[in-house]
């Protein structure tokens, strides 16, 4: 082999160790939420009766009508975190960290944790998903595979979580697709939520996040505690077709209270037209009337 | 022939057997054993769940499954027996493993109880000393009492091989000692998913065997004929609660398994409890207002927890459910 060969094998080499694996882009770091979308929902919280937007059934409608916040301080429920489709959504500082196989280098799972949030691992390593007989949890099973740039996840086994925090619930039937998107130092998640109990279409959602490299993310223990004194097996409920909050939306905003009922159709630009001159008028609420 | 059991399948097929009731469900077609935590195991397909400890002092089973499906489960429990002696090594010089010992039925329903008679006769119980047992009659079975009499009261009567050799009356039984490393207690749950409703604890391991108390994915059956109530099935609900502890964040921790359906945890009992006590108060606050059954059933009071728990047809709909709920809260006494 000549000198001018041995050194253009060795400049192609140190081109190959340089180069990262093509289509995939390193997700692991420390990253601060922007609430650019929806800020009145993610931080100060969702206003009641506010479905807007949200591709819900009747059903999912009378649950979250039916919904009292007081639920919150149940003992099972105050230490609970969102689940995996929502807590993208939530004010909190986010890290990534990545888990790399000794042997062949290859990153095989990354691993997402927020504030008040459980290990959320997504796989790469191309692991089965866990059979219908298994546990489900807040963080559900993620496998992930590269779609060029774009790391897209599957997630199933999510225990029953919550689509917008006043009472708009999504059932454990339902599965989560997100694409993981990274610009420089911008992060953009697309979550898409499926669920055949309480939507008519997946729910589409983005969020982002800037890369931070000077937050850390603070424990966050949470005790349960006796937070109300109430009699033993209660558990905090608005009868169907009694809930006086409904309205109160509508009114402030100065929405058509039809519009602030949800439904695939309020997602879309169209929907304006069609509430053009339209003055609030409450349709019954079902299980009332009877 | 050891054959490593964990998700794989067994087809079966066959008639429901001696003790057909109106809650025999129709067999589903496949066996899966599916590990809980150290020596637990769950085994599904065969009726109702049946909960299995497995390991050095034998095998304890927390029902029995359908009657037809008694020879595949035999065959199931045996080869995962055999695996765990094993720990999945062949050869020749390992003790076989220990037969099964002792049965808990949690309740009087053919998909738990149906299997009792050949899996109790395919045990054993080793006697001496104080223990009185017949050798040849098999593996000890354990029920409240109230089960004994429910199937001493059968038309038929179930087979005497089947009924509960050992019933208590009390609020618990513990097993006199160790099996299989860890305390095992039953707790009786009055009037709840029947008069005869035990929880069985099994405390080294932390997995809560609830019977039909609790059936995830399904409205839960309150068989008013049995002695069963809703409120006494949210009290059941709520005392797993109290012995359920979550491990972080409220999930993981004790594992439930169900009378039917998927391992499961104490946040999965709680949402489960929820939607129960919610239609309960509905129906109660409906019944105060003076409608009848079927105003109620028109009113959709359940709409909103139909598409997760309910169902228009098979052994217990939507509209079974409401009746129940409705019959219950209306009863005397």
């Amino acid at each position: 082999m000549t000198r001018s060969k041995r050194a253009g094998f060795a400049a192609l080499g140190l081109a190959l160790i340089a180069v990262p694996a093509i289509a995939q882009v390193d997700f692991s770091g420390e990253w601060a939420p922007r609430f650019y979308e929806d800020q009145m929902e993610r931080v100060p919280g969702p206003e009641l009766g506010d479905y807007l937007g949200m591709p819900i059934n009747p059903a999912a409608r009378m649950r979250a009508d039916t919904w009292s916040a007081s639920m919150m301080t149940l003992p099972e429920w105050q230490c609970r975190p969102h689940s995996a489709d929502y807590i993208w959504r939530g004010p909190s500082n986010l890290r990534i960290s990545k888990e790399v196989d000794p042997v062949t280098r290859e990153v095989t799972a990354f691993h997402a944790e927020w504030l008040r949030s459980v290990d959320r691992a997504i796989y790469l390593d191309g692991r089965p998903h866990p059979p219908a007989e298994a546990p489900y949890t807040w963080a559900g099973f993620t496998t992930a595979k590269w779609d060029g740039d774009v790391l897209t996840t599957t997630v199933t086994h999510l225990k029953e979580g919550y689509m917008r925090r006043n009472g708009v619930a999504r059932s454990e039937k339902a599965t989560l697709a997100e694409h993981w998107i990274r610009h420089g130092n911008w992060l953009t998640v697309m979550t898409v939520v499926t669920d055949p109990v309480y939507l008519t279409e997946p729910f589409v959602r983005t969020t982002d996040y800037e890369l931070d490299l000077h937050q850390q993310i603070p424990p966050y223990p949470c005790e349960v505690v006796r937070e109300i004194e109430r009699g033993k097996g209660t558990v905090p409920t608005i009868l169907p077709g009694k809930n006086p909050f409904l309205n109160e939306f509508a009114d402030r905003y100065g929405v058509p209270f039809e519009a602030t009922r949800g439904g695939a159709e309020t997602m879309y630009p169209e929907y304006r037209k069609k509430m053009k001159g339209v003055i609030g008028k409450r349709p019954p609420q079902v299980g009332g009337g009877a | 022939m050891k054959k490593f059991l964990m998700f794989t399948t067994v087809a079966v097929a066959g008639a429901i057997g001696w003790a057909t009731l109106s809650f025999a469900q129709t067999p589903t077609p496949q066996l899966k054993v599916f590990p809980v935590r150290r020596n637990v195991y769950v085994l599904s397909g065969a009726g109702g769940n049946i909960t299995l400890s497995v390991g050095p002092d034998g095998i304890l089973m927390v029902d029995t499954g359908l009657a037809n499906m008694s020879d595949k489960v035999i065959a199931a429990v045996n080869d995962l027996a055999e695996t765990v002696a094993t720990k999945g090594l062949s050869g020749e010089n390992v003790a076989p493993p220990h037969p099964i010992r002792f049965i808990i039925n949690t309740h009087v329903h053919p998909d738990h109880i149906g299997g009792n008679a050949k899996l109790a006769l395919s045990g054993k119980t080793f006697t001496g000393g104080n223990v009185s047992r017949n050798l040849n009659e098999g593996a000890q079975i354990y029920a409240h009492e109230n089960v004994l009499n429910a199937m001493a009261a059968m038309k038929p009567p179930a087979p005497f091989e089947a009924q509960p050799t050992d019933t208590y009356h009390t609020e618990y039984m513990n097993l006199s000692h160790f099996f299989n490393g860890e305390g095992v207690q039953i707790f009786f749950m009055p009037a709840a998913h029947t008069d005869g409703d035990s929880m069985v604890f099994f405390r080294g391991s932390d997995v809560l065997a609830t019977g039909d108390i609790f059936t995830p994915g399904r409205y839960p059956i309150v068989d008013l004929a049995h002695g069963g109530s809703i409120n006494g099935l949210i009290e059941a609900l709520n005392r797993i609660l109290e012995i359920a502890v979550p491990e972080f964040r409220l999930e993981g921790g004790t594992y439930i398994v169900p009378g039917h359906g998927r391992v499961t945890d104490s946040a999965d009992v709680a949402y489960y409890r929820d939607m129960t006590t919610i239609i309960r108060d509905r129906i109660q606050d409906a019944i105060k207002r003076g409608l009848t059954l079927d105003q109620i059933k028109a009113a959709k009071l359940t709409m909103d927890y139909d598409g997760i728990y309910g169902a228009t047809s098979g052994i217990w709909t939507t509209d079974q459910f409401i009746e129940a709920v409705y019959k219950s809260l209306t009863q005397k006494n």
